[in-house]
């Protein structure tokens, strides 16, 4: 299969490791990864702050990179970008009367994936470490973001994936579907708000005695770990494409800042 | 005030009354984040009735089916709200009611004092009303001499410690049982010194207060929850009781109930009966529900009355993207899952309607360009569990998202300077149109691990990242890019070089 990479703004600019775990994990599978260069970003900042006008050619740069018959599918390692490009790329369409960007939107919205619901629903991946030789032997907890959790149905599909993870060992988060508190602009807009989510969010993840946080929004997870880091604590955050990327011969030795203890070379 | 008689008044009509909030919600929201007492009872609460909704909504294999129910016959009856209106008022005063129509909060207080008035009674009792709250009826009656006695114990505690509610279904959800106990040492007369905190001590010494209150009453007041089109017949749902001694024991019934609250047909209460008890208190069945068409001789009240009030509805049900907020059946299960309400309570949002559902309905009210309102869209992470909880299924982020590009509107329109938000968001527009411009940006990269410092992270940035940098850092950034490094690993030429379109197709960027 000839699969399109949506890296995603944060992810391209901020966690590349996110995106090359993605790649790899694919091409572990058998498949050709492509990687549209027009793309940049879903624009969901603009649409979610309401700046619907700023967002129209954001969206529709994202529609004409990959409005193309060049790759099977698409997907991103976002459940809450995806969600964007799935449901609010044709409501800004239709918002700035662009009826034909609206048609294109939902042709692309609708052969694109979230990471795990291409690796589930149609790579048919039920065995992490036996079909990607995934190994990762940590203590971990898992943060469900809302978008993917609420938007997108994601339901356990990265839970399960991680369970099957060779090492793993998955403790289960307190108030798991409580949001995190990041929000886009609400973190800056309702800082005090989004803060006070993001320590009792922090707690729960402490509480656990897990070495790192997983989960599968790269946005959600600076937030969560930029909060972690600023108390001083020794536990991180890492996205789980590159949990399920890791090996036994090629370990993941940092979640963020925090070196990995007994990660060997 | 009124200009009621220069004409047909323009349009929309908007909301006046408590719809407002007094200052921006963040600001609000800062001080009561302070308060460490409200957080605890307020998480507990909302803990206990999140469980509790939780599980008799799972009970329930068709409960999606009957969201959907709720949601269609809501979307219908919006649909044809004028006939259904027309209808309603006929059956009514067939069965010997009498209709006034509020076109604000103002006419409505005007319309309830002169038929209190008419009665000759200075006191009236009243059962539990968001509309009343919504229009500051105790405040305005008390300005005409008239005192009214909430009966509902959370809204007598709040009255009585001259606070606030802070939640539509439990009022005083913000105090715990002790301070409670302190309210009634304090507030009323004859109450034992040695009165404990325990629930049921607290609700014997509130009955007592009450009981000589209902037993001498002539005038009661009350909300709606459902009116019934086909039959003309009103409904309140409510739990303790002391709502049906109020609407049967007086000789003079005023009901205040906004016009969105209608249902087609007495049938349809099959699907909100179940609905509203289960999203709102987490009970399969509703302890007290009080049914009354018009008047009936020799029982109840023969003197029955309705305000059917406006303030803001109609501007809302001409939002075509927000008119479905108008569905709310006020369950309050929408504040009960949100992370927002559960941290910083109901007073941080003004309005009587606090929480996701009244962070797009007092907007919608009272119109965004109105005070302080147009900070109510923001104070949400868009998380979507108010949507999922919703009974009737109000797509409430969708609606904040609409609401929050109609005030980026209204505030382009006037202001002459841009705000560093709208600088922001422009530089954003530039960088995200095209993915060489992004990959522009990101050569950029290098200097802000440098800016990062040996520590690798960033704990201070300027202007509005510094609200970000209050209470989390930020990583130092990587070497390249990811786009960088695909084009070296793969040489593509459009996705690297600067300068180029890089909007060409998946094989302009090739493999090798």
């Amino acid at each position: 299969m000839r699969i399109a990479l949506f890296a995603t703004c944060i992810v391209d600019a901020m966690y590349p490791r996110t995106a090359r775990a993605t790649v790899s994990i694919l091409e572990r599978l058998g498949h050709e990864v492509v990687f549209p260069p027009g793309q940049a970003c879903c624009g969901q900042m603009h649409v979610n702050s309401g700046y619907f006008a700023e967002a129209l050619p954001v969206v529709a740069n994202h529609v004409k990179a990959f409005d193309t018959d060049d790759y099977d599918v698409a997907v991103a390692p976002s459940g809450s970008c995806v969600a964007s490009v799935k449901h609010q790329h044709q409501l800004v369409a239709r918002r700035c009367g662009d009826g034909a960007l609206e048609a294109r939107a939902a042709v692309v919205g609708a052969r694109t994936y979230e990471l795990s619901q291409l690796l589930t629903d149609v790579l048919g991946v039920t065995d992490a470490a036996g079909q990607l030789g995934s190994h990762f032997p940590h203590k971990v907890t898992y943060h469900p973001s809302c978008h993917g959790m609420r938007l997108l149905h994601l339901g356990d599909r990265q839970l399960n994936l991680l369970a099957t993870v060779g090492g793993i060992e998955l403790v289960e988060l307190p108030e798991a579907d409580a949001c995190c508190g990041f929000g886009g602009t609400f973190s800056l807009k309702n800082a005090d708000v989004s803060s006070a989510m993001m320590e009792d969010k922090a707690a729960n993840i402490c509480g656990t005695g897990a070495e790192l946080c997983t989960g599968g929004d790269a946005s959600c997870l600076m937030h969560i770990g930029g909060g972690l880091s600023r108390q001083g604590s020794e536990v991180g955050t890492l996205h789980f494409a590159e949990i399920l990327a890791s090996t036994l011969e090629n370990p993941v030795t940092a979640a963020g800042n925090v070196q990995l203890a007994g990660a060997r070379r | 005030m009124s200009n009621t008689f220069l004409g047909m008044p323009t349009l929309p009509v908007f909301g006046r009354g408590n719809l407002n909030a007094t200052e921006p919600f963040p600001q609000a929201a800062h001080r009561e984040l302070g308060n460490a007492q409200l957080r605890a009872n307020l998480g507990h609460a909302t803990h206990t009735i999140r469980d509790k909704r939780l599980k008799v909504v799972a009970e329930l294999p068709d409960w999606e089916d009957m969201r959907d129910a709720g949601s269609a016959i809501k979307n219908a009856t919006m649909a044809q709200l004028p006939a259904l209106l027309e209808q309603f008022e006929a059956n009514f005063t067939a069965r010997g009611g009498t209709i006034h129509w509020a076109r604000d909060a103002q006419e409505a207080n005007e319309i309830a004092t002169a038929l209190i008035r008419e009665t000759g009674e200075t006191e009236v009792v009243k059962v539990k009303s968001m509309a009343t709250q919504e229009i500051g009826l105790n405040e305005y009656l008390e300005g005409q001499g008239i005192s009214a006695l909430e009966t509902d114990l959370a809204e007598l505690i709040v009255q009585l410690d001259h606070d606030k509610p802070s939640h539509i279904l439990v009022p005083a959800i913000h105090k715990n049982r002790s301070q409670i106990r302190e309210i009634f040492l304090r507030e009323m007369e004859d109450v034992d010194p040695a009165l404990g905190n325990e629930p049921a001590r607290l609700a014997e010494t509130a009955r007592r207060h009450l009981r000589k209150k209902f037993l001498s009453a002539k005038v009661a007041v009350s909300g709606a929850n459902f009116g019934l089109a086909d039959t003309g017949t009103l409904a309140v749902v409510e739990s303790e009781g002391n709502g049906r001694m109020c609407l049967t024991l007086p000789e003079t019934l005023i009901t205040v109930m906004g016009i969105e609250k209608l249902l087609p047909s007495w049938s349809d209460l099959e699907v909100f009966m179940q609905l509203l008890p289960r999203s709102s208190t987490g009970e399969r069945m509703n302890p007290y529900t009080s049914l009354w068409t018009g008047t009936t001789p020799g029982d109840g009240p023969q003197n029955v009355h309705l305000v059917l009030l406006d303030n803001g509805r109609t501007a809302a049900l001409a939002d075509e993207m927000g008119r479905t907020a108008l569905n709310c059946i006020r369950c309050s299960a929408c504040m009960n899952v949100c992370p927002v309400y559960e941290r910083t309570g109901g007073h941080a949002y003004g309005s009587t309607y606090p929480g996701p559902i009244g962070a797009i309905l007092s907007p919608l009210m009272t119109g965004i360009k109105s005070e302080e309102n147009n900070s109510l869209p923001y104070a949400s992470s868009l998380c979507g569990a108010c949507f999922d909880a919703c009974p009737v299924k109000i797509n409430i982020p969708e609606i904040l998202v609409h609401l929050r590009g109609e005030d980026v509107d209204s505030k382009r329109a006037k202001a002459k300077v841009p705000t560093q938000t709208d600088l922001l968001m422009k530089g954003a527009e530039w960088a995200f149109s095209a993915g060489s411009r992004l990959n522009l940006l990101e050569k950029g990269l290098p200097a802000g691990r440098l800016a990062a410092g040996r520590a690798k992270v960033i704990k201070k940035l300027p202007g509005i990242g510094g609200k970000w940098t209050q209470s989390r850092d930020i990583p130092a950034p990587p070497s390249q890019s990811f786009r960088q490094w695909w084009a070296k690993e793969h040489g593509a030429p459009n996705a690297a070089a600067p300068g180029t379109t890089g909007e060409g197709t998946i094989s302009e960027g090739g493999r090798p």
